[in-house]
């Protein structure tokens, strides 16, 4: 299995796998503990709607990479939900599933105007990790870069996870944090889109966070646990899934529940 | 002595509902003041007003001289309701306590904050549960475990939105005991407290506020507890309870 990691395609995918992990993983957290797990697939979903500009574009632009218009056209989604919510009295599912349903029916219009779409949009809805290119490494890196900037707000957002009254009693910018936090959640989205797929995202970021909670009563251990769960599945699942010729995303997720099950029993 | 709240001409509207209408009252400096009204009467509008949580739409709110919204967030506390925390958070006791001192989610524990926080859960009874996931806590462990977060920070001013709630009666004696002890500890402190106990208002606060979207009543217990104000704030249904309150 350790043979595969001779091979650039591999040790490509691992790298942008094991830094989409980690930050999914540790983002998970707050999606877990916060009731989003929607949020999440309704920003998958919308990601989509940017693929499909993107491929739509393509036709004019060949050079132009889909995740430089479908992390902008998600970040927006995004922004847009957490300015629904904040603004009307509307349950926050309301406001995902209205926002993401547009994104996804301006993909569907976009996709109808190409005639590319069916091999590239696939290549997204169930991620292809094994053809992450040179390009897409250093994306994750500049991600995981933006991403450390971003570290120092982790008391922030898990006061007000805990209790969202009491942080902003305490003056926290809670409001603000949340716009940050969803604005990064729809970046990292958009970058595990390649490696697990639309359709698999939210697991990728729910199983390994909710798998910490099951083994642990802080939330700094919980986090802790979700990152080291999150990139185990990948380093094991990638050399696996070449080994067994099964698509590696879905083995990944497969690999995250088989452990959300073992917490579960060793719970008990 | 110094005005600890001064709340005048307050209105608070949320669209074409009135919370609050004309407000005003000053509470001094070292003052427990129970807040009593029926429901809707205000009462969380009014407390989330004095935090900084709701803007006034009308008037103005000054904790200690300053704006509500530009206050020290550090001399003022707020104790909410039990019904509305998260059990299912997973954090220890004493990461809560800790967090009320932090204002931010605890990563680790430096000495310096254990030592803090766990004077505080010792004043409020509960050093014993420090390293307990506050999903295992009782009620009225939880609530004391709250109260140790409002306290640890000795703010000047403690809110407290009715904290009794979910307690047992036991439990509920003690708790206002922690109270007063707070106060005699620090005398300059100032308490605010939502309550529907008319007992507990009689018995325990120095000023009462009754409330229902107007000022109905404002001043010590003997003076407002009155079965006039009462059936003025509650209609009917106050006729009964008023009963309990002369006894």
């Amino acid at each position: 299995m350790v043979e595969a990691f001779q091979y650039g395609f591999m040790q490509r995918a691992l790298a942008a796998g094991i830094i989409i992990a980690a930050i999914s993983s540790y983002l998970g957290v707050f999606v877990v503990q916060r009731r989003m797990g929607f949020l999440g697939n309704g920003l998958a979903h919308s990601a989509f709607g940017g693929v499909a500009l993107a491929i739509l574009l393509q036709s004019h632009i060949p050079a132009l990479d889909p995740l430089w218009i479908a992390a902008p056209f998600t970040i927006a989604v995004a922004l847009a939900i957490q300015w629904v919510q904040q603004r009307t009295r509307l349950a926050s599912d309301t406001a995902i599933g209205i926002l993401f349903s547009l994104a996804m029916a301006a993909g569907i219009i976009f996709l109808s105007k190409t005639t590319r779409y069916s091999s590239d949009a696939m290549t997204y809805l169930f991620g292809s990790i094994l053809t992450v290119g040179v390009r897409d490494v250093v994306m994750s890196i500049i991600v995981l870069a933006l991403f450390a900037a971003a570290l120092p707000l982790w008391g922030r957002w898990a006061y007000a996870t805990m209790d969202g009254e009491l942080a902003r009693a305490d003056a926290v910018p809670v409001e603000r944090d949340n716009y940050i936090l969803t604005a990064v959640l729809a970046v990292v989205i958009v970058m595990a889109m390649k490696i697990v797929g639309i359709v698999l995202i939210a697991a990728f970021m729910i199983i390994p966070a909710a798998t910490g909670r099951l083994l642990t009563n802080r939330f700094s251990a919980m986090t802790i646990t979700s990152v080291i769960a999150g990139i185990a599945s990948v380093v094991i699942g990638l050399p696996l899934s070449v080994q067994l010729d099964i698509p590696s995303g879905a083995l990944i997720i497969v690999l995250q529940s088989a452990a959300f099950f073992c917490a579960l029993v060793a719970r008990r | 002595m110094t005005a600890a709240v001064e709340v005048e001409n307050l209105t608070v509207r949320f669209g074409s509902v009135t919370a609050l209408e004309d407000v005003s009252f000053t509470l001094k400096e070292g003052g427990f003041l129970a807040v009593l009204g029926p429901n809707g009467a205000g009462k969380s509008t009014l407390l989330k007003t004095l935090t900084g949580l709701i803007e006034p739409t009308q008037g103005s709110v000054r904790i200690a001289g300053n704006d509500a919204r530009r206050r020290d967030s550090l001399a003022v506390s707020y104790v909410p309701q039990l019904k509305t925390i998260d059990r299912q958070f997973p954090a220890l006791a004493l990461e809560l306590v800790v967090s009320g001192l932090l204002r931010r989610w605890p990563w680790r524990i430096s000495k310096d904050d254990e030592v803090r926080a766990t004077a505080a859960m010792k004043s409020a009874g509960v050093a014993d549960v420090a390293r307990t996931p506050i999903e295992h806590l009782s009620g009225g462990q939880l609530q004391r475990v709250y109260l140790a977060r409002g306290m640890v920070r000795n703010p000047r001013l403690l809110i407290l939105d009715e904290p009794a709630s979910g307690i047992d009666t036991t439990g509920e004696g003690e708790f206002y005991h922690l109270l007063e002890h707070y106060q005699h500890d620090h005398p300059n402190a100032t308490i605010v407290m939502i309550t529907h106990d008319w007992s507990v208002a009689r018995h325990h606060a120095s000023d009462v506020l009754l409330l229902n979207r107007r000022v109905v009543g404002f001043g010590n217990p003997d003076a407002i507890l009155k079965d006039e104000l009462l059936r003025d704030a509650y209609g009917h249904r106050g006729h009964k309870h008023t009963m309990q309150v002369g006894s």
